[in-house]
């Protein structure tokens, strides 16, 4: 590498001319205090984020007359506030499991698509469009899906009702196509991009020779995939799909556009109904007072809790990557 | 070794030297013939069948073409080719099937936000107009926008970077390894929890209302760790040895900081700053609990109401009328414009200033 | 088993640029061939013409005929896949599956071609890495990853994963440019055992080692940087080595140049 270092030979000689000592210049003091109490500033920023967020949420526990963790309604008001975030943890998992179930196949065939099958004219500006395409906000997929995705979704789900139907899960009896299901399709168009970036990366890094020992077999291009890319870049593709994850599980806007919201449970998946917690914070938010509002940092909470959880274990795994290919090398 | 492993050995190595270099191959032309055909097999029994959504029209093309070349590679190739070529169908389809929603999606936000989208349209706000009727524009959520994305940038930018330089130049100890982890944990909080928590200390307890600040603010928490992220790897990779040019010469270590480590990685750095602008633009999550919207002009971020423009495309869609409709669709044009030039120039910058190998 | 290989009229490209041009020889069957000369002389790039591992390489592109007895590899209708099989190849630098234990990357061209009992693969196996001279050192731990072995002890992993599945040829490129000389000298008595059974080509960049192990030299050079390689001859090793015939293989070896 050839950095042009910029002319420091007119910066004037230090101020001091002693050798000895440990005088700290004050220019580096500062500098030193100032950076340093930026990572300090951060640090109070979660601590504060922890501890009010936690206040709240008991505040607004201490007051609900009914159990917060299994209750199937969420009624933050009057006398006898009883709300619970069972439906909001039932259609969060859901909806982000739909998302994962149909996102990290194509993200995976799109991410092997660009890395080792599509001609390399085509190869680097697709990465680079799917990049962009990471950025698109998430209301705009949002408005799309409400507009576009729901009314062309009907005839899928009627016809999965004729065959899959006898399921209870794909039972569909033709209202808008504004339920759990649709939000996960949404959300998996929404995190394929980031999911097939990050794929795409590690799958570009697997050593050529790795490659070239399994072709020198007389293996086929999939076998290669198999043997040598596959599992190379296993761990790589699951935290990116935990990324991914964690992007569907905090989504709001998407969700709250495309879901047509109940308290309710139900069997079906197609079926309107449902909600998540991020979706329930911005429809309710507007209409609470400040109990309600209490309740529903309680229930964003939870969710915080659980994005921590997905996202320290994709941290986990790409550390224990670290180690591993270091031991490999 | 007993004897009849080697004979056996033998007799396998025979018959594997009989076999031929010659593999029988399916033409060239075979994957997009057979592609024409899935294609009008899908159509045909879509229309046959009286399918009325076209995603049933192309899940079925796509399973026809799949078990089609994997039967016929099965029968003149052999098995392994075939599974070859399914996982070659396979990865094709998965790229296809991703390229329809996305391009669909700009396709539409393009071909429906046109339609309203003009100087008059950017120029004027909604005022007094009622949801159902046409007219109206987007200036008071550009102005919301701006400036709340301004403050934001003003406040997580130069703790973002401070805090990398922190880490990269000073941090050795405990502390750095503790803010190293949170900033990790920082980078996985929904938008929704950040403005959560503006909203439980500056509106709830501190007793503010509702302004453009309280929205920034939030937006400023969920800046910050990606400022940190792309601030650390760009300083990360400027060379040792150039530190130590500098300091041997004996320039201090902070102007060392500002005057050679800096300078050389400000083309990424500007970079990551632009992305991380890029992505809190198309926050509305925060902005509708901190900043509630507004159909007027108010230019002031520090007091009252103000619109934004990811937040008027969601208010807007919810009016419910035709004409609220297409302003949604021009809005959001708007913003994924915005979002996308962002996104060009700060990956131009990163190109222009990277260093030449 | 092993077969005679006969180059005629070979020109191998990357991109636009030439990287061999128009080579012509005859490699004998169950005997050692190296291949010598300066950095960038196309020694490399041709070996890997030899099993079409060059058509590989991002715009590598291949002219000429290479004849395999009496089929052309690179005749129309010829599955590179199963030109692969028939020419195994072990790399500069060993590359053992890392995910696989050290049984398993040995079976992994056996379990590509077809589903064997788990004694035969077991057999096989065990051969291969007896013929790979690292059966006494690993038969106990035939479960642990093959990345946990010695630098040599992977190269002679990779060496028994190349002969299982039986090929005719077995190509090497450089071998031993990345062990110390102890694990060197185990892979040069391997290939004077494997000679009796496979047609063997090494590309190597020690003259010394070419002397050792090899029958025959083919001394490659090229005109200039930029230029495409070419070959300057090809004859016994001790010929070679004592009394060259061109005046530039004769500078090499003594050193003057490369």
């Amino acid at each position: 590498m050839d950095y042009s270092a910029p002319p420091i030979t007119n910066t004037p000689p230090p101020a001091t001319g002693s050798v000895s000592g440990k005088a700290v210049r004050p220019g580096d003091r500062i500098f030193l205090g100032l950076s340093r109490g930026s990572g300090i500033a951060l640090l109070v920023i979660m601590a504060a984020i922890g501890a009010f967020l936690t206040y709240r949420s008991v505040l607004a526990i201490s007051g609900d007359k009914a159990n917060f963790f299994t209750t199937l309604d969420w009624n933050a008001a009057g006398l006898e506030p009883k709300f619970g975030i069972a439906v909001l943890a039932f259609g969060t998992v859901v909806s982000s499991v739909v998302a994962m179930l149909i996102a990290v196949p194509v993200a995976v065939g799109i991410a092997l698509f660009i890395s080792h099958y599509a001609p390399r004219k085509l190869a680097s500006p697709l990465g680079y469009v799917i990049d962009l395409l990471a950025a698109v906000p998430s209301i705009v997929y949002g408005l799309w899906g409400a507009l576009f995705l729901v009314p062309h979704l009907g005839g899928l789900y009627s016809w999965l009702n004729d065959y899959l139907g006898w399921t209870g899960i794909f039972s569909y009896s033709n209202g808008a196509a504004r339920s759990l299901f649709t939000v996960g399709i949404l959300l998996a168009i929404m995190i394929l991009p980031i999911v097939t970036s990050v794929s795409r990366e590690v799958f570009l890094q697997v050593p050529k020779m790795h490659e070239e020992a399994a072709l020198a077999l007389g293996a086929t291009r999939w076998e290669v995939i198999r043997m040598s890319v596959l599992p190379f870049g296993r761990s790589g593709v699951i935290s990116a799909s935990m990324l991914g994850l964690g992007r569907a599980l905090g989504e709001t806007m998407a969700v709250a556009t495309v879901l047509s919201p109940s308290f309710l449970i139900g069997s079906s998946l197609l079926d309107p109904g449902g909600g998540t917690f991020a979706q329930n914070i911005a429809s309710k938010f507007s209409e609470a007072d400040t109990f309600g509002q209490n309740a529903l940092i309680a229930s964003g909470l939870v969710l915080f809790v659980i994005t921590l959880l997905v996202n320290g274990a994709a941290r986990l795994i790409i550390a224990r990557r670290k180690e591993y290919s270091g031991a490999a090398a | 070794m007993s004897v009849t492993t080697s004979h056996r050995h033998r007799r396998v190595a025979e018959s594997r030297s009989a076999v031929s270099l010659q593999q029988a191959r399916l033409p060239r032309w075979t994957p997009p013939v057979l592609a024409l055909v899935a294609v009008g097999a899908g159509c045909g029994i879509g229309l046959g069948a009286g399918l009325d959504s076209t995603i049933q029209w192309g899940l079925i093309a796509a399973l026809v073409f799949i078990f089609g070349t994997y039967a016929l590679t099965a029968a003149v190739e052999g098995a392994r080719q075939a599974k070859d070529r399914l996982a070659t169908s396979m990865v094709w389809i998965a790229f296809l099937l991703a390229v329809v929603p996305l391009a669909s999606l700009l396709w539409e936000t393009v071909a429906r936000g046109s339609k309203v989208l003009d100087g008059y349209f950017l120029s004027h706000s909604m005022g007094t107009l009622p949801d159902a009727m046409p007219g109206g524009g987007i200036y008071h959520a550009i102005i919301g926008t701006l400036e709340q994305v301004g403050l934001a940038t003003l406040i997580a930018a130069p703790i973002g970077l401070l805090t990398a330089i922190y880490l990269v130049e000073y941090g050795r100890g405990k502390l750095a390894r503790v803010v190293t982890f949170f900033v990790d944990v920082m980078t996985g909080i929904p938008s929704i929890v950040a403005g959560l928590f503006i909203l439980s200390v500056w509106i709830l307890i501190l007793g503010f209302g509702p302004s453009g600040f309280a929205g920034s603010m939030a937006l400023a928490i969920l800046m910050m760790p990606v400022v940190v992220r792309s601030t650390e790897e760009m300083l990360k990779l400027v060379p040792n040895e150039l530190r130590e040019a500098s300091l041997a010469l004996g320039v201090p270590k902070w102007r060392t900081i500002l005057k050679v480590v800096l300078p050389t990685s400000i083309g990424g750095i500007t970079t990551g700053v632009m992305l991380a602008i890029a992505r809190i633009t198309g926050e509305t999550a925060p902005v509708l609990l901190l900043v509630w919207g507004a159909k007027t002009i108010n230019n002031n971020p520090f007091e009252g109401a103000q619109q934004s423009l990811p937040l008027y495309v969601f208010q807007q869609w919810q009016q419910g009328s035709d004409a609220s409709y297409d302003r949604a669709w021009a809005a959001a044009l708007v913003l994924i414009a915005f979002v996308m030039i962002l996104n060009l120039v700060a990956r131009g910058i990163a190109r222009w200033k990277a260093p030449k190998h | 088993m092993a077969k005679r290989i006969d180059v005629s009229g070979l020109n191998a490209y990357y991109g636009a640029h030439k990287a061999i041009d128009d080579i012509s020889m005859t490699i004998e069957p169950r005997s050692v061939t190296a291949f010598i000369g300066p950095s960038g002389c196309g020694k490399s790039t041709f070996l890997r013409t030899l099993n079409r591992m060059h058509e590989v390489t991002p715009g590598g592109r291949v002219e000429g005929k290479v004849m395999l007895d009496d089929e052309n590899l690179y005749g129309s209708g010829v599955d590179p896949v199963a030109v692969r099989r028939t020419v195994g190849m072990v790399f500069q630098r060993p590359n053992p599956f890392p995910t696989m234990s050290i049984f398993d990357n040995v079976a992994a061209g056996l379990r590509l071609n077809g589903s064997y009992k788990k004694s035969r693969l077991k057999d096989i196996v065990e051969k291969s890495l007896i013929g790979a001279n690292l059966w006494n050192e690993v038969k106990d731990r035939l479960n642990k990853p093959g990345s946990g072995l010695s630098g040599g002890q992977q190269q002679r992993l990779c060496i028994a994963r190349a002969i299982a599945v039986e090929p005719q040829v077995l190509l090497m490129d450089e071998p031993c440019s990345a062990l110390d000389p102890i694990s060197t000298l185990a892979i040069e008595d391997l290939i004077g055992e494997l000679k009796e059974r496979f047609t063997i080509v090494i590309v190597t960049h020690n003259m010394q080692q070419a002397a050792r192990v090899s029958d025959r030299t083919a001394f490659f050079n090229l005109a200039a940087v930029g230029k495409p390689g070419k070959l300057i001859e090809i004859d016994e090793t001790e010929r070679i080595f004592s009394n060259p015939s061109v005046q530039a293989t004769e500078d090499y070896i003594s050193g003057r140049f490369g």
